[in-house]
């Protein structure tokens, strides 16, 4: 068991710098996840904690040692690839066993090591098969009984859902957090879905042009953006971003709602809200449209859950409003999340 | 619809009506353009492959105007002289070293390629270099480097300290370092292909296959026999295919440099049949020769691809 720590860890590749200056640090046996748009540097930052990047500048630490120099084998790291990389020639059985065997458990350890490994993960009975002949959740499992086999000090997983198809990937979603709490080792995992980072992790590092934004659990991230971009990145539909004079108003179209549909002793905001498009998602109605005055001309979306059945329809004008306490307000210039200001 | 349109629509159409019998019928287009292929082959390798089937079980001569069928008299006459004896052997010896030699070779210099450094282009041209200049030309540089008189080997050796006058080897007058430089010519103008079939091999193993094998503590040699070798093998053994076929069959490197010479100790059987055939005008001998291989090559050209293409890669 261990924790990782990377201090004003960079990455350049030539005049851009996929990773800029990060400092993270993971407790024991939680699980992180590194949460971005693609390009974001979150993919170069675990590799660079494999040890299959080397780092521009700055320390990365497992259990308190620095790793810099060591090569990927002796981290007591396990990787799980996006796309398994599981070794084609070999049966599961010796895809499972080569971890061992290149660590030089003794001969007669490893089956026992295996089965045990493939117990975990139900694949007992395709050991004797070949990646090929198997199912994408098939390999899946095989890709996380070969990293589970060596018994690592940290797991590390690049997007290892995203070649699954939806259906099966919150099945495999749900199994991989249980398989994290049981085994409760120190696991950093890679992923572009919102959903994905905000179901599996205990802590979510949200990254954005090689910097960490913000971290924190999901919901810290989520109701306590600390700027514009974690706002907007998270959530479907992002968060509302209305500028108004030195700053920007944030609401989620979630807690967007006709201002009847609230009690008269709630604090609320109200804004003109004409409606231009209606989308009727079956558990949700979408409502596009645009601010009114005294608020500036801007784009927002509301988000009306089946409970609320007031008659909407495009074109028309409504009363609109928000809780006071859901209203985040945002740094004009910085994107900063600042206190309250007056409306 | 204005006058402009109305003639773009004429002309396409006439255009059409020009080649759509060919480009809109499949039956006619196919044989059209596989048509030239098929007769290139034709009469250039069936019609020779045929004929010289046909003399080797003949008692053709350069010159006779009579021509008999004789069974198979002349591979049975021809099988048992030393010559042919120590032809056969040698080719085995010429194809056997040089391909073992040009696999471990072209392995590690594709492997090499594979990584970036400065300069890679410039020793990525310089490899490929022997196998776009002429080969008689490139072997008659060698004629020069490996002469008794002007070798550059021997002035340099010298210029060492390493040999002396006394000691020269003749490279190419010596039975042994004679086989050997005929070897490593060959092997030089073979590594080239082989290379860039390998490093297309291993360029086609996903990263992502390297990286957890670095990750699951895989040392540099359990990496290569392991991961890297099994993976490219079946590419492998298509550059090894090409090779040995090759090397079984091909002279050019042995006729200009030693003439199958010293006391035919570098006579493989391709150079052995043009010096019967040809030069010695015995047609059907040289014919017989020529083709008491194909049988074993034909059956090691199946073996390979089959096993090349029942060998995984996903």
């Amino acid at each position: 068991m261990a924790t990782v720590e990377t201090r004003d860890i960079r990455k350049h590749f030539g005049d851009v710098r996929a990773v800029d200056g990060v400092d993270l640090s993971t407790q024991e046996g939680e699980l992180l996840v590194l949460l971005g748009p693609s390009g974001c540097g979150k993919t170069t930052l675990l590799r660079m904690i494999a040890g299959l990047e080397k780092p521009t500048g700055g320390q990365i630490l497992i259990g308190g040692q620095v790793v810099n120099e060591l090569p990927p084998r002796d981290r007591k790291i396990a990787m799980v690839f996006q796309s398994y990389a599981l070794y084609p020639h070999m049966t599961v059985f010796n895809n499972i066993a080569f971890p061992l065997k290149a660590q030089g458990v003794p001969k007669e350890a490893i089956p026992q090591k295996v089965e045990w490994a493939a117990s975990l993960f139900g694949i007992e009975r395709l050991v004797h098969r070949k990646p090929r002949e198997l199912s994408g959740g098939e390999r899946q499992r095989v890709a996380l009984a070969r990293a589970l086999v060596r018994e690592p000090a940290v797991f590390l997983f690049d997007e290892p859902l995203s070649n699954l198809d939806a259906k099966l990937r919150a099945s495999a979603r749900d199994e991989l957090k249980q398989f994290q709490r049981r085994i409760g080792t120190t696991s950093i995992y890679v992923t572009h879905d919102q959903v994905e980072a905000m179901g599996l992790g205990d802590r979510i590092a949200v990254m954005q042009l090689g910097k960490v934004r913000q971290i924190g659990t999901a919901q810290d991230v989520y109701d306590e953006p600390a700027d514009t971009f974690v706002g907007a990145f998270l959530g479907s539909p992002p968060m509302n971003l209305v500028e108004r004079d030195d700053h920007i108003l944030g609401f989620r179209p979630e807690q967007f709602f006709p201002r009847e549909a609230f009690g008269h002793a709630d604090r609320v905001v109200t804004l003109p809200f004409r409606v231009t498009r209606v989308e009727y998602l079956g558990a949700d109605r979408l409502l596009y449209g645009i601010l009114g005055s005294p608020f500036p001309e801007a784009k927002v979306v509301a988000k009306l859950p089946w409970t609320i059945t007031a008659p909407v329809e495009p074109g028309e004008r409504y009363s609109f409003a928000v809780h006071e306490k859901e209203l985040k307000f945002f740094d004009k210039a910085t994107g900063l999340r600042t206190g309250p200001r007056p409306i | 619809m204005g006058t402009l349109e109305r003639e773009a629509v004429v002309v396409t159409g006439a255009r059409r009506g020009r080649f759509s019998f060919l480009v809109d019928r499949e039956e006619w287009l196919g044989p059209l353009m596989i048509g030239p292929a098929v007769l290139y082959i034709v009469l250039v390798v069936g019609f020779p492959f045929f004929l010289a089937l046909f003399y080797s079980v003949s008692s053709v001569t350069a010159g006779s105007r009579t021509l008999e069928f004789v069974g198979l008299k002349n591979f049975i006459g021809v099988v048992g002289t030393t010559k042919f004896q120590t032809s056969l052997k040698n080719t085995f010896i010429f194809a056997f070293v040089s391909q073992a030699v040009v696999i471990v070779l072209a392995t590690v210099l594709a492997l090499a390629l594979l990584k970036d450094f400065k300069g890679k282009w410039v020793v990525r041209f310089l490899i490929l270099l022997p196998w776009v200049a002429p080969i008689s030309l490139g072997t008659i540089g060698w004629l020069w480097i490996l002469d008794s008189i002007y070798s550059v080997i021997n002035w340099t050796l010298e210029a060492l300290g390493l040999i002396s006058p006394e000691t020269w080897p003749m490279w190419l007058g010596i039975p042994h370092l004679a086989m050997g430089s005929v070897i490593t010519v060959h092997v030089w103008r073979l590594l080239p292909l082989a290379t860039v079939i390998l490093l297309g091999g291993l360029s086609s193993i996903p990263a992502d296959i390297h990286d957890a094998a670095a990750v699951d503590g895989a040392s540099f040699w359990r990496h290569l026999f392991q991961i890297t070798m099994p993976l490219v093998r079946p590419i492998m053994l298509v550059a090894l295919l090409f090779g040995l076929v090759f090397a079984f069959t091909d002279m050019i490197v042995i006729f200009v440099l030693t003439r199958g010479g010293p006391y035919d100790t570098t006579q493989v059987l391709a150079s052995l049949a043009f010096f019967t055939g040809i030069q010695g005008g015995d047609l059907a001998e040289g014919a017989a020769i020529a083709l008491f291989l194909f049988p074993l090559l034909l059956a090691a050209a199946i073996v390979f691809l089959r096993i090349a293409r029942r060998a995984e890669v996903t």
